[in-house]
């Protein structure tokens, strides 16, 4: 059982906030869905053996790409060529 | 056919586009001057690309999906951009930012989703070809309610760099289009290698249809006529699986016993991989910008929560809860494990049967508003999620239809057979004229 601690504990960890007039809804639905999701405790974590996995590797090649004005066209807060974000501390 | 300009002024009563471009250039080739239609989530370079969220309001790609390119190069014209559920996340274009998409068959109805504007500016006659995307149904699901044509590709062969991502072991970009023909045209355009996207596929699309269907043997399995179909909708997909038999198709009934564990698996698995793909909408580089005389996590937060739907939110954060420490064993390990054994389930029925059909949706188009509680609204993807789960090609197709409103018959075929699938769905479509 969720409770609406632990949706405001998620959201944070999300980086999403809640307001406090939502929280009762997400409760609701979160432990209505999670709840249909019990259903994969049935499955046998096993799994079966499959066709081996291979990983798709190629050479590190400079290619051309965007420009740092393209990279920058769709920045509100732009310094000296840079993004400018919130301060981190 | 040289190139030039058309002039895109359609009727958009439905609400099938955010935008239009008005004059639209275009040059030679196999769609020289032919109008079509991108939902949102595909970048368009110089037109704006929103994924029908306000987090991404204003946001002009700088450059084209390998599919626009494509396009592009075959002399398309690129008319508008379509509406869809907010970064592809529902079945029903109700969980738009910029209002609903209707039905063009009864516009108090939905279109399906989430590709439902492109389907609707089809079934509306205001364009002949459209891309949608299906993640979990949602090229399928919009093609069924609105009576056209949609196939979701072989994961791989249709390159998705450029597609604003979701889920991305799930989608892929697929053509929507009122016929078989006109999709298999537009299937041939937008397939092929694509060194940008790790995980395309090396098969590009050459195909006539091909009606003969005489041997072709399909299975239709018992889940997909379970609980939540409504009898109707089974007996107007059943007289389409007799018209296949009488076209020289032997039918096979057979079991999918992974499917009651299907719909949890994709959504544990959506949900995971949206929280991490939609993390980088902070505003900096992108869309409506963050207060920066707040700290970081305030303002991201803030900037989060004005900018998503409350789907779009409820997503990430289920996502984020599945992955997280203590529950991840529960949710992700197990939801990988039933996604393993849907693909075996393929594997096993591909040994004897060249297709798998069924419905395409357990009911006709929902009503407006009909779908507000979201388990209600995940549960009616039940039949398209396994192919999505697998990887494997699934098309559908129009087959009749219930109180005036169309029902999809769903052809699912094995990796790579895209082509066979095609033909089975064109062999319906021809049966049904002849």
């Amino acid at each position: 059982m969720i409770t609406e601690r632990d949706v405001e504990h998620i959201g944070m960890l999300a980086d999403i906030a809640i307001l406090r007039d939502e929280l009762e809804e997400f409760t609701v639905s979160f432990n209505r869905i999670l709840e249909y999701f019990d259903i994969l405790d049935q499955v046998s974590s096993k799994g079966e053996n499959e066709e081996p996995l291979f990983n798709v590797f190629r050479e590190d090649e400079v290619a051309p790409s965007l420009s740092q004005e393209e990279a920058l066209s769709n920045a509100k807060d732009t310094e000296e060529g840079f993004f400018r974000a919130p301060r981190v501390m | 056919m040289a190139g030039g300009t058309l002039s895109f002024h359609p009727d958009d009563r439905y609400n099938a586009f955010l935008r239009t471009i008005p004059e639209v250039a275009y040059g030679e080739g196999r769609l020289s001057g032919v109008p079509v239609a991108i939902k949102d989530n595909i970048s368009t370079a110089g037109i704006e690309t929103t994924c029908a969220s306000r987090i991404l309001s204003g946001y002009v790609p700088p450059y084209d999906a390998t599919v626009v390119s494509l396009l592009r190069r075959e002399g398309a014209a690129i008319v508008g951009k379509t509406n869809m559920d907010e970064f592809g996340m529902g079945s029903t274009t109700e969980n738009s930012a910029f209002g609903p998409t209707k039905n063009p068959h009864d516009p108090g109805r939905v279109p399906g989703g989430s590709s439902g504007g492109s389907a609707a500016a089809v079934a509306a006659g205001l364009v002949p070809l459209a891309l949608g995307t299906d993640t979990g149904g949602s090229i399928r699901c919009p093609a069924a309610f609105c009576g056209i044509v949609g196939l979701k590709p072989t994961y791989g062969r249709v390159s998705r760099y450029g597609l604003v991502a979701y889920a991305n072991s799930l989608e892929q970009i697929g053509p929507m289009a009122a016929s078989v023909s006109q999709v298999n045209l537009l299937m041939s355009v937008i397939a092929g290698y694509d060194h940008r996207d790790s995980t395309s596929l090396d098969a590009p699309y050459s195909h006539t249809p091909d009606s003969d269907i005489r041997g072709t043997r399909i299975g239709v399995p018992e889940e997909f006529f379970g609980e939540g179909v409504d009898p109707r909708v089974a007996s107007v997909i059943w007289d389409a699986i007799s018209l296949l038999e009488r076209k020289g198709a032997e039918i096979i009934t057979c079991r999918f016993p992974s499917m009651p564990y299907a719909l949890a698996a994709y959504y544990v698995t959506c949900m995971s991989e949206a929280s991490s793909n939609l993390a980088r909408y902070d505003g900096v580089r992108y869309g409506p910008p963050p207060d920066v005389k707040k700290p970081w996590h305030e303002a991201f937060q803030e900037r989060r929560r004005e900018g998503f739907g409350l789907e779009v939110r409820r997503r990430i954060m289920i996502g984020t809860f599945a992955l997280s420490s203590g529950y991840y064993g529960k949710y992700y390990a197990k939801a990988q494990a039933a996604r393993k054994n849907v693909r075996k389930d393929f594997r096993h029925l591909f040994a004897d049967v060249d297709v798998i059909a069924g419905p395409t949706m357990p009911t006709v188009a929902f009503r407006l508003g009909e779908k507000s509680d979201p388990l209600s609204m995940y549960l009616s993807d039940i039949l398209t999620v396994p192919a999505n789960l697998a990887g494997v090609p699934a098309l559908s197709v129009p087959c009749g239809k219930v109180e005036g409103l169309p029902v999809g018959l769903q052809v699912m075929g094995r990796w790579m057979e895209d082509e066979r699938v095609v033909d089975v769905a064109y062999a319906y479509e021809q049966g049904v004229k002849a």
